[in-house]
């Protein structure tokens, strides 16, 4: 084919310029994958908005940036990074810091929790794990459409790796703060790859942060494998800067009997663009979508999931909700896919958003695409004001107008984040959101780290 | 305590109230009768300042003040509460933290501190005995999933906790059992003192068993057009409206 776009062309030459440093620190497995995903690569492109899946979405505006660096780390920088703190009030997690996707310490790559789970950096399992990365690695990520996951699979240098044996229950949730910093506008991509083995449970929280002002985009992929019936929950915070553009793939494959479910919370970005692919690839599976986001000036915030019934008797749920400010943009895009054959399917998808100003603008797509008859979908989508008979009877009893909208946007917004099952971040995620409804949150005030 | 003259208004062009006057003093339990559409819910509407109403002529005085001047979120801190013919569901929003925002912004608007949560705690659960009602549907979202008993008796908690000193209860005996009408009108008999006043809005006889009021007003077309003592509203019960309607017409022939 002809017509390399110019920006595309940047990336292809990003790839030359740092294939052999990449390398070098990477296994021979993984290593494996890149230069057919490059190929790849260079065949789809960076998405425009000719894809159906980025309809709403222009990627220009952070990926046609002349980025100075693609990151690769040096020792001083992980002497930072293990500094970071959560600061969330009792929530206790075993904590892992990511600093512009790598694991950031120079020992102790690789370590085990009291319960059995691993954790630690997915170069260093690469070798450690070596078979279980042969199973899973690149088995789940895979786009005959979107040219971005290549470019992951092509250049991610590293990511966190967790491994978590048969029948192991870990109460407590593992917590990966997803740190971009750098003294100049970057572009990174790291690769995260996620292993609950047979009846095995554990919640994952994941809050990207940027703590530097540059311009920076991050590029990350994150592939789970969810056995037969393990109980796998993702949540992932993002509270970022307007200099900051996050893309972020994921794809959870669930075996037989699994359930999951995804929580994208999102209160700040530049540029947000959240995939979620749902494989419900084994008898009765089950599976939640959920999101939530808060955009004003001029932030953009796109949702993309598919659902993929591949099996009979599955379940699927997907709720997204927006509030949109200013002359913020939001998509949606809801993709449920019920294969022949998947008989007993259970599929339903909810979008509603809210436009506080004339110039917001959402775009929601629900795709349906049923190949089987025993099935049960539905799928609804509005996009409207505040409900002005609820306003009315709150001021009826005293409340003011103002208050009386906080409480009805901070309504809407619960009805997400009360999907969250760890208690002190539901609690958190509460205050936060109604912190960030009432204006009065600023990206510090805000940050989960404290960067002191 | 309010006073209302001559007061028309009209929805989306079309006249509803063709000059309604009514005095009611503390302590006075008025009643409100009439077929359907003949205006009381378009009253009500007016008198807590919904602005899909437009008033076209009278006043209304409220405690000395001008009453179609106030916000509505004022009139209710002035002490008018509405008891809603249909209260709405508000999904996400809980009871307990509506109803703290409401006390609060009422104490706030009397100069008073803000609840602790264990007094106010406290004054839910006072409140909620009073009022017989389920201690679950305070840990709720208002009125979510409620049941149509449910939802009227959660406004008579809700007007037991912002204690009003004028409550205008519209049709709150519809869609009720006769267990349900006998709790909500106990709530509105002990939250009854003999400075606050009520207005109550109703098509039958039934929930005036409970709630006696002194003066029973029957509104027909946009105008009061008959006023009189309880034993008014036994007469309705008996005869129906059709012999108002028959003198009203006369009236208007003579």
């Amino acid at each position: 084919m002809n017509g390399i776009s110019e920006v595309t062309e940047r990336y292809l030459q990003l790839y030359k310029d740092n294939i052999e440093k990449i390398s070098g620190i990477s296994s021979k497995y993984i290593n494996s994958f890149r230069a057919g995903a490059f190929e790849k690569f260079r065949e789809l492109g960076i998405p425009t908005k000719k894809n159906e899946a980025y309809k709403y979405t222009n990627l220009n505006i952070f990926f046609d940036h002349d980025y100075k660096s693609y990151f690769l780390p040096v020792e001083s920088d992980f002497v930072k990074a293990e500094k970071f703190r959560c600061d969330v009030a009792d929530l206790d997690t075993h904590g892992i810091v990511l600093l512009n996707g790598f694991y950031p310490t120079i020992n102790d790559k690789l370590r085990q929790l009291p319960s059995g789970v691993w954790v630690g950096s997915l170069n260093e399992a690469a070798t450690k794990f070596a078979d279980k990365i042969e199973k899973h690695y690149g088995k789940y990520a895979k786009s005959e459409t979107d040219g971005l996951i290549h470019l992951n699979t092509a250049m991610a240098s590293d990511g966190i790796f967790i491994y978590v044996p048969e029948g192991v229950i870990l109460t407590k949730p593992i917590q990966i703060v997803d740190l971009v910093q750098a003294d100049d506008d970057m572009f990174n991509q790291h690769r995260n790859l996620i292993i609950i083995e047979k009846s095995a449970q554990i919640s994952l929280i994941i809050c990207d942060h940027t703590l530097s002002p540059h311009k920076s985009l991050t590029n990350a992929v994150t592939e789970v494998f969810v056995g037969e019936n393990a109980h796998f929950d993702i949540i992932r915070v993002q509270n970022e800067h307007n200099n900051a553009g996050k893309i972020t793939h994921t794809f959870i494959h669930q075996e037989k009997n699994s359930t999951a479910s995804s929580n994208n919370m999102t209160l700040h970005g530049g540029l947000i663009r959240n995939s979620t692919y749902h494989h419900l690839g084994g008898d009765g599976a089950e599976s939640h979508s959920y999101g939530l986001f808060l955009a004003d000036k001029f932030q953009h915030v796109d949702n993309f999931v598919n659902v993929d019934h591949a099996f009979p008797n599955c379940t699927s749920s997907q709720l997204f909700k927006g509030v949109l400010d200013d002359m913020a943009t939001g998509a949606f895009n809801g993709r449920i896919l019920v294969r022949p054959g998947a008989q007993g399917t259970l599929a339903y998808q909810k979008s509603n958003s809210i436009l506080l100003t004339d110039d917001a603008k959402m775009d929601t797509k629900p795709q349906l695409e049923i190949f089987a008859d025993d099935v049960k979908c539905s799928h609804g989508a509005t996009v409207g004001q505040l409900d002005s008979e609820a306003l009315f009877y709150l001021q009826s009893r005293g409340i003011n107008k103002r208050e009386a909208r906080l409480m009805l946007m901070f309504g809407f917004a619960h009805e997400v984040i009360q999907n969250i099952k760890i208690e002190p971040l539901r609690d958190r995620m509460d205050n936060l959101v109604m912190q960030r409804l009432k204006g009065d949150l600023s990206r510090c005030a805000s940050c989960v780290v404290r960067c002191t | 305590m309010l006073i209302i003259k001559n007061l028309k208004a009209s929805i989306a062009g079309k006249c509803i109230l063709k000059g309604i006057s009514l005095n009611v003093k503390p302590g006075e339990i008025h009643a409100i009768m009439g077929p359907n559409g003949s205006g009381k819910s378009t009253l009500a509407a007016v008198l807590v300042g919904r602005e899909f109403v437009e008033i076209t002529e009278g006043t209304v005085t409220y405690l000395g003040k001008n009453l179609l001047e106030m916000a509505a979120e004022d009139r209710a801190k002035e002490g008018i509460f509405l008891g809603f013919q249909y209260p709405i569901e508000i999904p996400g929003v809980s009871m307990v933290n509506f109803m703290k925002t409401a006390v609060n912004e009422h104490r706030k608007f009397k100069g008073l501190e803000p609840l602790s949560a264990s007094d106010f705690l406290k004054m839910m659960r006072e409140k909620k005995e009073l009022v017989e009602i389920d201690s679950k549907l305070a840990n709720r979202s208002v009125n979510e999933g409620f049941s149509g008993g449910e939802k009227k008796k959660n406004e008579i908690f809700q007007m037991a906790m912002l204690e009003p000193k004028l409550a205008i209860l519209d049709e709150t005996d519809s869609g009720l059992d006769i267990d349900a009408l006998r709790i909500v009108a106990n709530g509105v008999n002990k939250i009854k003192r003999p400075d606050n006043s009520f207005i109550v809005i109703t098509h039958y006889q039934r929930l005036l068993d409970y709630i006696v009021p002194d003066v029973v007003h029957v509104l027909y077309d946009g105008r009061i057009v008959k006023t009189a003592g309880k034993e008014l509203a036994l007469e309705l019960e008996e005869k129906g409206y059709d012999w108002i309607k028959k003198e009203v017409e006369n009236n208007i022939v003579a």
